[in-house]
C-alpha cells in the first residue's frame, strides 16, 4: 500500500529525514517509535503533504502512485488520513460542517452524489458511538477549547467518519490519561480493517499495550535503525533508546 | 498654523533667532548648522503644532506660548558644583552622574571625558568641537524635522546638551545618569539636544531625569536622537518629576539596527503640561523594541504620551506598555502607533494602554493605531479605561483588607506592571517606592526622582484614595 | 464597434461577479451637473412640500463652503461633481396597484438578483420595498403593515402622504451640516424608504429593501428614515447589488434612525456593489453617512453589516446613545480584495447614563487591497456606569493587502470601563493544512475558515441574509489565495 524508499526531507534548509525506507501492506498496523528530535511527526507530515517540508531525495508510493506529486487534499480524497499531535483550532467552524464539508468533497472527487444532510447525521451518530464522543461535541468548533482528550478522541471521530485507507497517527497518546487512552485505542481497533493500515508514531511503549502492532520500528536521526515485532516495543521500554543507539 | 498666539510665539521666535544668531550658531559644526537652516525654515513653514493635527488633537500649546519665556544663548557650558545643588539618593545605584542646568552642561572636572574603554561622554557643544566628524556622522540623521514641528524647533536652536559615543564592542556597566535641571528666577525656554550613540556589540544604560528646582514657569523642549548600532543594547529610562508650572516636551528618536535591543521606560510622576514623543526606526532585522510608560497626574496635569513605531524590516519585535492613573482634573492621552511596511514580514507587534479614572473630571484619550502592509504578522493592541477591578477588591477585603489598603494594593499592583520591567535592581526598588509614595500622596516634588532636592518648599501631590 | 467594446468589457470582467449587468430601462434624467436649479429641478420633478425645497437649497448652500473629507485611509482620483447626473428616475411611474403593471423588463432585471417580488417573499415573511435608480418602483405587503399602523413606503410616497413626520423627523439624526457626503446628500437626494412603527406595535415582518445602481453615471443618493415610537420593535434589511460600468459611480446615502423609549430597531445591510475589476478599474464610491439615536430610556438599535463590494467604501454606521440604559450594537465584516478599499467602522456616543455598547468588526483583506477599522467610543461626563467592549480583528490573505485599526477612546467620568482589543495576522497555515489533510481544497478551505471567523457577526443578521452572506464571502474571495 505505502512504500517508502530511501527518503530525506528538510525544513528550512536542515535536514530531518536521511534516507529512511518503510513498507506497509493492507491490514498491517505499524508503531515508529524513538526519541525526541528522531523525525518522526516529519515523516507523518511528509507524508501528509505537508509543503513546509522539503523532500530532497527519494520515493514514496501510494496505492501505485507517486505520491509525492499529489498535494495534501488529494491524498486525504485518496484514503490518507493523519492524526495531528496538536489539532488546531478553528473557531467558528462546527466540527458538523468541517466533516460534512469534508466527505462531500471526497464523495465529488470519487464521482459520487454529495451526502444529504439527514444521511450525514445517522452517519455522525453511528460514529459518535464507535469513539464515546459526547454528542454536544460535534456542533462545537472544530477543537476549538477542548481538553487534550477531546482533542485527541476528535481526531479519532473523524478519522471513522472519512473510513481512511492509510492512517499515520502522530502521538496520538500525548497528554492523554489513562482513561482517554483506553477510548481512543479501542477506536483505532475498532477501525482496523483487512484492507486498510495504520501507522501508529509514539514516544511510549504504553499505547502498545492497547494496540498491537504487527511491526514495531525504531527511528533515530532521520533513518529506521531497528526494525521487530511487538516484542521490541517491550524491550525498548526495558533499556531506553540509549540501546539501540549504542547498538547502531 | 492657524491661532494667533502660537503665530505670535513663531514670530518672535523667528525674530529672536535672528537677532541672536551669531550666538547660536557659535559652537555648532558646519554641518550641524546646515541642518540647522533647514530646521529653521521647517519652523517658519510649520509654526507651532496645532490641534487640527491628529496628533496634537488633545494636547493644545496655546496657553503655554503666552508666557514671556527668557532665553540664554551665551552660557557655554561651565563649571560647578552640583553637589550643592543634589544629591544622588539611590545609595546603591553607582552612576556615571551628568548635570545640565537649564540646557547647558554643568560639570565638576572637565565638560567632556574619555574614558578608558573608549567611551566619550559630555557637553555635545565639546563634542562639536572636539570630535566633529562623529558628531556629524550621526546629528540630525533619524530626528524628523519635516513631520515634528517640536524637533524642527529644537533643531534650530540648538546648542548644548548630551553627547555619549559608545564605541564598538564596549559595553558601559555603570549606567549614565543625565540630570536635566531647570533652575530659574524667570520663565526659561530651554533646548537641550541630546546624541546618544551605541556602536556595534555596544551596551548602554543611560537614567534621563527632568527636574525642576524652582516653581516658576518654564518650557523645556528636548530632542533626543539615540542610535542603536548592530547588536547593541540600549536601556533608556526617563524619569519625569516636574513642578505644575513646568511644560516639557520631549522628542526621543530611535534608530535601530540588526539585531539591536531598545528598552525604554518613561516614568511620569509629576508635571504641568508633559508630552513625550517616542520615535523608533526599526530599520533592519531582528530587532528588539520594548517601550513602557507609567504616568500618575492629578491636579490639572496633563500627559501626553506619542508612539510611533516603524517596522522596516523583517522579524522585529516591538512591544508597547502603557498605563495611568488620572485623579481631579487629570488629562492624559495616549496615541500609538505601529507600522508595518511590506517587506517587514514575521513582524510580532504589541500595543497596549491602561487607564484608571479615579474623578469624573479627568479624562483620557487614547488611541492605540495599526498600519499593515505585510501579511505573515502577529500583531495585536489593547486599550481600556475603567476603575479598579471589583471582583479583585472584594477578594481582598474578603481576606480582610481594609477598602482603603485593598485600594492602595490595587494601584500600585497596577503601577507596578511598568516599574517590573525596569531591569536595573536598586532603580526599579527606588522607582517602586517612588511610585507607592506618590500614591499614597506622600510624595512631594522635591522628594525627588532618582535624586535629592534641597529646595525649602516642598509641594504636595496628592492622589486621593478616598475618590475611588 | 459597441459589440467590441462589450467583449472586452465582458473579457476584463470575466464571470466574477455574477450581478453584471444592466437593464435598458428609459431614464428619465436631470441634466448633469449641480447647481441650484439642479435641486430645484428635483424638488419639482418629484413635486415635493415647500419645506423640502427649503431643506434641500440650505443643504446645497452649506454643501457648497465644504471640502471633502481627507481623513480616511482611501485614495481616490478627484471626483468632478459637476459631471455627475443627479437625478434619473424609470420614465413609468411607479405606482402600482399590482405587480403585473410593474415595466417586464424591470421585473426580470429584479429576477436575475434573485429578488423575487412576489409569493417567496410573502412565504418568508418579508415584504419588499425595491428601489431602482432611486426611485421606488413598487411596494408589497403594505396592507399587513397598515393593519397595525406601520407606514413602510418609499421617501416620497411618504413626503406626500405624512409630510409632518418627515419634517418632525428629517435631518435630526444627521444633520446636513453633518459632513460633506451628508450635505450632498441632503441636497439632491432622490429617494429612500421611510418606515414608521407606532408605539407598541412589534412588526410582524422583516421589512426589507434592495437598492440597485442601474444608470451609467447616475449619482445615488438615496434616504432612508426609520422611526421606532415607544415600545415598538422592527429590524430592517437593506441589501444591494449593483451592475457592472466601466466609470466609478458615487454613491453617498443617509440613513436616521430614531429610537424611542424600550424601542428596538434592528438594522442589516449586505452590501455587494460592484467593486471594481481585478485590475481596480471601475466600482462604486460608496460613501454613506448612517447613524442612529436611542433617545429614549432602554431603547436599543444594532447595526449588522457585511461589506464586500464597492470600490470604496466610506462608512460609519453610528450611534447615539442618549436615553439612559439604551444600549448600542455594531456588527461588522468587511472583505476588501483586489484593490478595493475600505475604511468603516462605527462611533459609539454615550451619553445617557447606564448606557452599554458592543463593536465586533471582522476585517478580511486580500490582493492589492487596503481594510480600514476606524471607530469612536466616546463617554461624556454625564454618561455614568458607560459600558463598552470592542473587538475588531483583521485577517491578511496574502502579502500586498493592508490592514488597519484605528480606534478612538475618549473617557471623561470615572464610572465607565471601555474595552478594545484587536488582533491582525494572517491566515493560518496550520488551519489551512488541517482542512487539506482532510480533503478540503485551498478554496475551500479558505471560505470554511473565513466564514468562522466572521461567524460572530453573521450569526446576527436574520436568516436568509445570513445565508447569503456566506456565500458572498466565499465568492468574494475567490481566486485570492491559491
Amino acid at each position: 500500500m505505502l512504500s517508502i524508499k530511501n527518503l530525506s526531507a528538510a525544513i528550512n534548509g536542515k535536514t530531518i529525514l536521511k534516507g529512511l525506507n518503510l513498507e506497509v501492506k493492507e491490514g498491517e498496523v505499524h508503531a515508529i517509535m524513538g526519541p525526541n528530535g528522531s523525525g518522526k511527526s516529519t515523516l507523518a507530515s511528509v507524508i501528509a503533504g505537508r509543503e513546509t517540508f522539503e523532500v530532497t531525495e527519494g520515493e514514496v508510493t501510494y496505492l501505485g502512485s507517486n505520491l509525492l506529486d499529489m498535494p495534501a487534499e488529494t491524498r486525504a480524497r485518496e484514503g490518507i488520513f493523519m492524526g495531528f499531535q496538536y489539532p488546531v483550532e478553528i473557531p467558528g467552524v462546527s466540527i458538523a460542517n468541517f466533516m460534512r464539508t469534508a466527505i462531500n468533497e471526497k464523495r465529488k472527487y470519487l464521482g459520487l452524489e454529495p451526502m444529504t444532510g439527514a444521511e450525514f447525521l445517522k452517519l455522525m451518530e453511528e460514529k459518535k458511538k464507535m469513539v464515546d464522543i459526547q454528542s454536544k461535541l460535534t456542533n462545537r468548533s472544530v477543537n476549538e477549547g477542548f481538553s487534550g482528550g477531546e482533542k485527541k478522541k476528535n481526531e479519532i471521530f473523524q478519522m471513522a467518519l472519512l473510513e481512511p485507507k492509510l492512517s499515520i497517527l502522530d502521538e496520538t497518546d500525548s497528554g492523554l490519561d489513562i482513561d482517554a487512552l483506553k477510548v481512543v485505542a479501542n477506536g483505532i481497533n475498532l477501525l482496523r480493517r483487512k484492507d486498510n493500515a495504520t501507522v501508529v508514531i509514539t514516544h511510549y511503549q504504553r499505547l502498545l499495550d492497547f494496540i498491537i502492532p504487527d511491526f514495531v520500528h525504531v527511528l533515530f536521526d532521520g533513518r529506521i535503525i531497528r526494525s521487530g515485532g511487538k516484542e521490541l516495543a517491550i524491550e525498548l521500554e526495558e533499556k531506553g533508546y540509549d540501546w539501540v543507539k549504542k547498538e547502531k | 498654523m492657524d491661532n494667533i498666539q502660537t503665530t505670535l510665539a513663531k514670530d518672535k521666535l523667528l525674530a529672536l533667532f535672528a537677532r541672536e544668531e551669531e550666538a547660536i550658531t557659535a559652537f555648532s559644526t558646519p554641518l550641524v548648522n546646515r541642518i540647522r537652516q533647514h530646521a529653521l525654515s521647517r519652523f517658519r513653514q510649520n509654526g507651532f503644532p496645532a490641534t487640527s493635527k491628529e496628533s496634537w488633537r488633545f494636547t493644545d500649546l496655546t496657553p503655554l506660548l503666552n508666557t514671556e519665556f527668557t532665553f540664554d544663548f551665551s552660557n557655554q557650558s561651565r563649571s560647578m558644583d552640583i553637589e550643592k545643588i543634589f544629591t544622588c539618593d539611590v545609595y546603591d545605584l553607582d552612576t556615571f552622574s551628568i548635570t545640565l542646568l537649564n540646557g547647558w552642561f554643568v560639570y565638576k572636572n572637565a565638560p567632556l571625558t574619555k574614558l578608558d574603554n573608549g567611551t566619550i561622554i559630555g557637553s555635545l557643544a565639546k563634542a562639536m568641537e572636539l570630535y566633529p566628524e562623529l558628531v556629524d556622522q550621526y546629528f540630525g540623521k533619524t530626528a524628523k524635522t519635516e513631520e515634528h514641528e517640536m524637533a524642527a524647533l529644537n533643531g534650530a536652536f540648538v546648542q548644548d546638551g548630551l553627547f555619549i559615543h559608545v564605541p564598538d564592542g564596549v559595553c558601559m556597566e555603570k549606567p549614565v545618569q543625565l540630570i536635566n535641571i531647570v533652575d530659574a528666577q524667570q520663565p526659561v525656554f530651554l533646548q537641550p539636544r541630546h546624541l546618544i550613540i551605541a556602536g556595534k556589540n555596544a551596551c548602554l544604560t543611560l537614567v534621563h531625569c527632568d527636574h525642576s528646582l524652582t516653581h516658576n514657569v518654564s518650557f523645556t523642549n528636548t530632542v533626543a536622537e539615540i542610535f542603536a548600532e548592530e547588536n547593541a543594547v540600549i536601556d533608556h529610562y526617563k524619569i519625569q518629576n516636574k513642578g505644575r508650572n513646568s511644560a516639557l516636551v520631549t522628542n526621543t528618536y530611535f534608530h535601530q539596527k540588526r539585531s539591536s535591543k531598545v528598552t525604554s521606560n518613561i516614568i511620569t510622576l509629576n508635571g504641568g503640561f508633559t508630552k513625550n514623543i517616542v520615535d523608533v526606526t526599526l530599520a533592519e532585522p531582528d530587532t528588539i523594541s520594548e517601550h513602557y510608560g507609567l504616568y500618575l497626574a492629578d491636579s490639572n496635569q496633563h500627559v501626553d504620551n506619542q508612539l510611533y513605531i516603524d517596522h522596516l524590516a523583517q522579524n522585529c519585535h516591538s512591544n508597547q506598555l502603557f498605563k495611568g492613573i488620572l485623579d481631579d482634573e487629570a488629562k492624559a492621552v495616549f496615541s500609538g502607533k505601529v507600522m508595518v511596511r511590506p517587506q517587514a514580514q514575521k513582524t510580532r507587534a504589541y500595543q497596549n494602554n491602561r487607564n484608571i479614572l479615579l474623578t469624573d473630571d479627568a479624562k483620557v484619550n487614547t488611541q492605540p493605531h495599526l498600519e499593515i502592509y505585510a501579511d505573515d504578522v502577529k500583531c495585536s493592541h489593547g486599550a481600556t479605561v475603567g476603575q479598579l477591578d471589583p471582583e479583585a477588591m472584594f477578594y481582598l477585603r474578603s481576606r480582610g483588607l481594609c477598602e482603603r489598603t485593598a485600594r492602595q494594593m490595587m494601584m500600585i499592583a497596577f503601577a507596578s506592571e511598568v516599574v517590573q520591567k525596569i531591569s536595573i535592581e536598586p532603580l526599579r526598588d527606588r522607582i517602586h517606592d517612588l511610585v507607592e509614595k506618590r500614591l499614597k500622596g506622600e510624595l512631594s516634588i522635591c522628594d525627588q526622582c532618582v535624586l535629592h532636592c534641597n529646595s525649602k518648599e516642598p509641594t504636595t501631590f496628592n492622589i486621593d484614595l478616598s475618590k475611588l | 464597434m459597441e459589440n467590441n467594446s462589450d467583449k472586452i468589457l465582458e473579457e476584463v470582467t470575466g464571470s466574477d461577479y455574477k450581478y453584471g449587468f444592466y437593464t435598458d430601462i428609459e431614464m428619465d434624467q436631470a441634466p448633469k451637473g449641480l447647481s441650484e436649479d439642479t435641486v430645484r429641478f428635483i424638488s419639482a420633478k418629484k413635486n415635493e412640500p415647500e419645506f423640502m425645497l427649503e431643506f434641500r437649497l440650505k443643504a446645497f448652500r452649506h454643501w457648497q463652503t465644504l471640502g471633502e473629507p481627507d481623513w480616511a485611509h482611501v485614495n481616490y482620483p478627484p471626483i468632478d461633481y459637476q459631471d455627475i447626473i443627479y437625478y434619473s428616475a424609470p420614465k413609468k411611474k411607479a405606482t402600482y396597484e399590482s405587480m403585473d403593471e410593474v415595466d417586464p423588463e424591470l421585473l426580470e432585471t429584479f429576477e436575475k438578483l434573485g429578488i423575487p417580488l412576489e409569493e417567496q417573499k410573502m412565504l418568508a415573511g418579508v415584504a419588499v420595498d425595491a428601489v431602482m435608480d432611486s426611485v421606488s418602483v413598487g411596494s408589497t405587503f403594505k396592507k399587513t403593515l397598515a393593519e397595525q399602523g406601520i407606514i413602510f413606503c418609499s421617501f416620497s410616497e411618504a413626503l406626500q402622504k405624512h409630510p409632518e413626520l418627515i419634517k418632525k423627523y428629517m435631518g435630526t439624526v444627521v444633520p446636513y451640516t453633518d459632513n460633506f457626503f451628508a450635505a450632498l446628500n441632503s441636497a439632491v437626494f432622490s429617494d429612500g424608504s421611510f418606515a414608521y412603527i407606532p408605539k407598541g406595535v412589534k412588526c410582524p415582518l422583516e421589512l426589507s429593501t434592495y437598492f440597485r445602481i442601474n444608470a451609467a453615471n447616475t449619482g445615488q443618493f438615496e434616504r432612508t428614515l426609520i422611526v421606532a415610537e415607544e415600545g415598538s420593535y422592527v429590524s430592517y434589511m437593506e441589501g444591494c447589488t449593483a451592475p457592472i460600468r466601466d466609470e466609478n459611480q458615487l454613491h453617498a446615502a443617509i440613513v436616521e434612525i430614531i429610537a424611542h423609549k424600550d424601542a428596538e430597531v434592528k438594522y442589516s445591510t449586505v452590501q455587494n456593489w460592484w467593486p471594481g475589476d481585478k485590475e481596480g478599474k471601475g466600482g462604486v464610491y460608496n460613501f454613506v453617512t448612517k447613524r442612529g439615536i436611542c433617545e429614549g430610556d432602554r431603547s436599543k438599535i444594532s447595526w449588522t453589516q457585511v461589506e464586500t463590494g464597492s470600490a470604496i467604501t466610506w462608512k460609519y454606521p453610528s450611534l447615539v446613545l442618549k436615553g439612559d440604559y439604551s444600549s448600542g450594537e455594531f456588527y461588522s465584516v468587511a472583505v476588501t480584495n483586489n484593490y478595493q478599499q475600505a475604511d468603516t467602522g462605527t462611533k459609539m456616543i454615550h451619553l445617557g447614563r447606564n448606557t452599554k455598547s458592543t463593536i465586533i468588526s471582522k476585517g478580511i483583506s486580500a490582493g492589492h487591497s487596503n481594510n480600514s477599522y476606524r471607530g469612536l467610543v466616546k463617554a461624556t461626563r454625564r454618561a455614568e456606569n458607560a459600558r463598552n467592549f470592542s473587538q475588531c480583528d483583521s485577517l491578511l490573505l496574502g502579502d500586498q493587502c493592508g490592514a488597519h485599526t484605528f480606534p478612538y477612546l475618549d473617557v471623561g467620568n470615572r464610572s465607565t470601563i471601555v474595552e478594545h482589543e484587536a488582533t491582525t495576522s494572517k491566515i493560518s497555515e496550520d488551519q489551512l493544512f488541517y482542512c487539506l489533510q482532510r480533503g478540503i481544497d485551498m478554496e475551500g478551505a479558505i471560505g470554511l475558515i473565513v466564514n468562522g471567523y466572521a461567524k460572530e457577526v453573521l450569526s446576527k443578521l436574520p436568516m436568509e441574509f445570513a445565508v447569503e452572506a456566506q456565500k458572498l464571502l466565499s465568492i468574494s474571495l475567490e481566486g485570492s489565495v491559491g
